[in-house]
């Protein structure tokens, strides 16, 4: 539902000089061990669900994915259709995408919502997309019950529309302990914002000789992020779809180590299949963290 | 016969070169591009090369590289040498990269170098204090030597992370404005005053990173075909285009550079009505 303008695209067929991040390949059948807990490669299994495609192994899930989900304009245009049709795909798109996490076991979700520079679009097309945001969170907070799933907002909101405020802050829910998925969504966010946000709370802690400058540390900004409503605040695996190569000022400091997958499909096209696809190019990946593999 | 063979394909390569640099001079050429130069030591297990010797030929490829992109017009060109995180590896292997980083410094400022043919202004950038004297002070002397030339840029990021270079920024800030209220004329400032003093705003963290000597990056180049920012230029990329061409970094070629290039012509347009409304 991200309001991404419409861009041109087109690509030459496999290139040689392609990035690495398109596969094409279905998965193969890989064996794996038992499904206990095991921390691998930094990132925690799921909680334990429903059964995973095959491929995929289950100590090598993402514990946190995080979406940007462009392409909903272009797949209308494509179509003929308005452009209120492909922010409508694309809330099916989330929630398919939204099942299939609680389903793997993925622990949290962040959605890239809507952008503070996507303010800069027509009036007409962000009051469009206002009124179908809270149309369709209305629709899906009583499912969000039922299965168990925690909300969580970032982003400023003062900017909103009233009513949909309102329905946000009622949405946000408590901590709910042993919540399938946790759903973060970015609304109104911007990673720059977010980072100076956390620098100036840091501030007045100084002014108010709390801290003192040198104090100030990484840990310290971490806490102060707006992420920090998870416990796994860093994305696992970022997804773009419809082929733009870029973070789009989203998450910048959470996203340091975040596996990075850019597929071609347009965002109300990204089902199962093209899931499957970039949780397998994530599991193939091997992170380093600056370190050496032995 | 061999000779003539590898005369004339050198030749060929050479008129294909010619001509992708006129194809992409008719276009909008980038003014920053940043590059994580990975795979070094991968491209050197695959050729079965002395340990070390990737981090040699991915030097030459850096040359290379900078070639191109200056004969292009770019006029910063980023690389991200040493992460502060890759201080976790052997020390073996982090002494060999300090040791290769010394020698090359020094080369540099001898006047047959790329940075004298090109004019080059070298920044090195990063938490300078994790290194040891010998590599700090090379640092130092290239930077001072080369601090008059004003046609192209290198900023060579070492001990460097992003989230450092945030938190530094950071500390920058608060110490600042900390020193703006201590040294203020009127010492009893008002309280309303002083809370104003200590707004840290998105200018004054950037007029503080390390990374404020250039301006943001048009295209970030990861070789190997890894797909991450393993923590470089995470602020400065918020909108930067991500390429990632499978070739480890040896292997970087004038064609990677070209098609990073065209793919960035291609959105050209509307990163620039972007970057206008923003």
């Amino acid at each position: 539902m991200t309001i991404l303008p419409l861009h041109l695209h087109f690509s030459l067929a496999r290139s040689p000089l392609k990035p690495h991040s398109f596969p094409h390949a279905r998965p193969q059948v890989v064996t794996g061990p038992a499904e206990n807990s095991v921390e691998v490669n930094g990132t925690y299994p799921g909680g334990v669900s429903g059964q995973l495609p095959s491929g995929l192994r289950r100590e090598l899930m993402p514990s946190h994915v995080a979406v940007i989900m462009d392409g909903n304009r272009r797949w209308a245009r494509m179509r003929g259709l308005p452009i209120g049709s492909g922010y409508e795909a694309g809330a099916q798109a989330l929630r398919r995408i939204v099942e299939l996490c609680c389903e793997w076991g993925i622990r949290v979700l962040t959605v890239f919502v809507f952008s503070s520079d996507n303010w800069f679009r027509p009036k007409m097309e962000t009051d469009l997309l206002m009124e179908l945001f809270e149309r369709v969170l209305k629709d899906e907070l009583q499912h969000f019950e039922r299965e168990n799933v925690r909300v969580s907002l970032i982003g400023d909101t003062t900017k909103l529309p009233k009513s949909l405020q309102e329905l946000l802050a009622n949405s946000v829910g408590t901590a709910q302990k042993n919540s399938h998925l946790h759903l973060i969504m970015a609304v109104n966010y911007s990673g720059q914002n977010d980072v100076v946000q956390a620098c100036q709370k840091i501030a007045v802690k100084v002014k108010d000789g709390l801290i003192k400058p040198d104090d100030i540390n990484k840990f310290l900004v971490e806490k102060e992020l707006e992420t920090n409503c998870t416990d796994y605040p860093h994305p696992d695996l970022l997804v773009r779809t419809s082929g733009e190569l870029r973070i789009s000022n989203f998450l910048l400091w959470q996203l340091a180590y975040t596996e990075l997958y850019f597929t071609n499909s347009l965002w109300p096209d990204f089902g199962e299949d093209e899931f499957v696809e970039a949780l397998f190019s994530f599991q193939k990946r091997q992170r380093r963290y600056g370190g050496r593999n032995s | 016969m061999n000779t003539l063979a590898n005369t004339l394909f050198g030749n060929l390569i050479s008129f294909i070169r010619r001509i992708l640099f006129c194809i992409l001079s008719v276009g909008p050429i980038p003014n920053h591009v940043a590059f994580i130069l990975d795979g070094n030591r991968r491209f050197a297990k695959k050729l079965n090369l002395p340990e070390g010797m990737g981090h040699r030929v991915g030097f030459q490829s850096l040359i290379s590289v900078l070639r191109y992109c200056f004969d292009l017009g770019v006029k910063y060109v980023s690389v991200y040498a040493f992460s502060i995180d890759n201080f976790k590896r052997k020390p073996e292997e982090v002494q060999s990269i300090m040791d290769l980083m010394v020698e090359k410094f020094n080369e540099m400022v001898e006047e047959e170098s790329i940075v004298y043919q090109y004019s080059v202004r070298v920044y090195i950038i990063g938490n300078l204090s994790l290194l040891s004297d010998n590599v700090r002070l090379a640092a130092e002397k290239v930077m001072k030597a080369t601090s008059s030339n004003n046609k192209s840029n290198l900023i060579i990021c070492l001990a460097y992370t992003s989230t450092d270079e945030i938190v530094h920024a950071t500390q920058e800030s608060c110490d600042d404005k900390w020193a703006k209220i201590q040294s203020s004329i009127d010492g009893e400032m008002m309280e309303g005053k002083r809370e104003g003093c200590f707004v840290i705003k998105v200018a004054d963290i950037e007029r503080r990173m390390y990374m404020g000597v250039a301006p943001d990056p048009d295209i970030l180049v990861r070789t190997s075909g890894e797909t991450r920012l393993s923590n470089f230029l995470l602020w400065q990329t918020s909108n930067c285009m991500l390429y990632s061409p499978r070739a480890l970094w040896p292997e970087i070629g004038f064609l990677h550079i070209a098609w990073a290039f065209l793919e960035f012509q291609r959105t050209y347009p509307y990163l620039e009505k972007k970057r206008k409304e923003l």
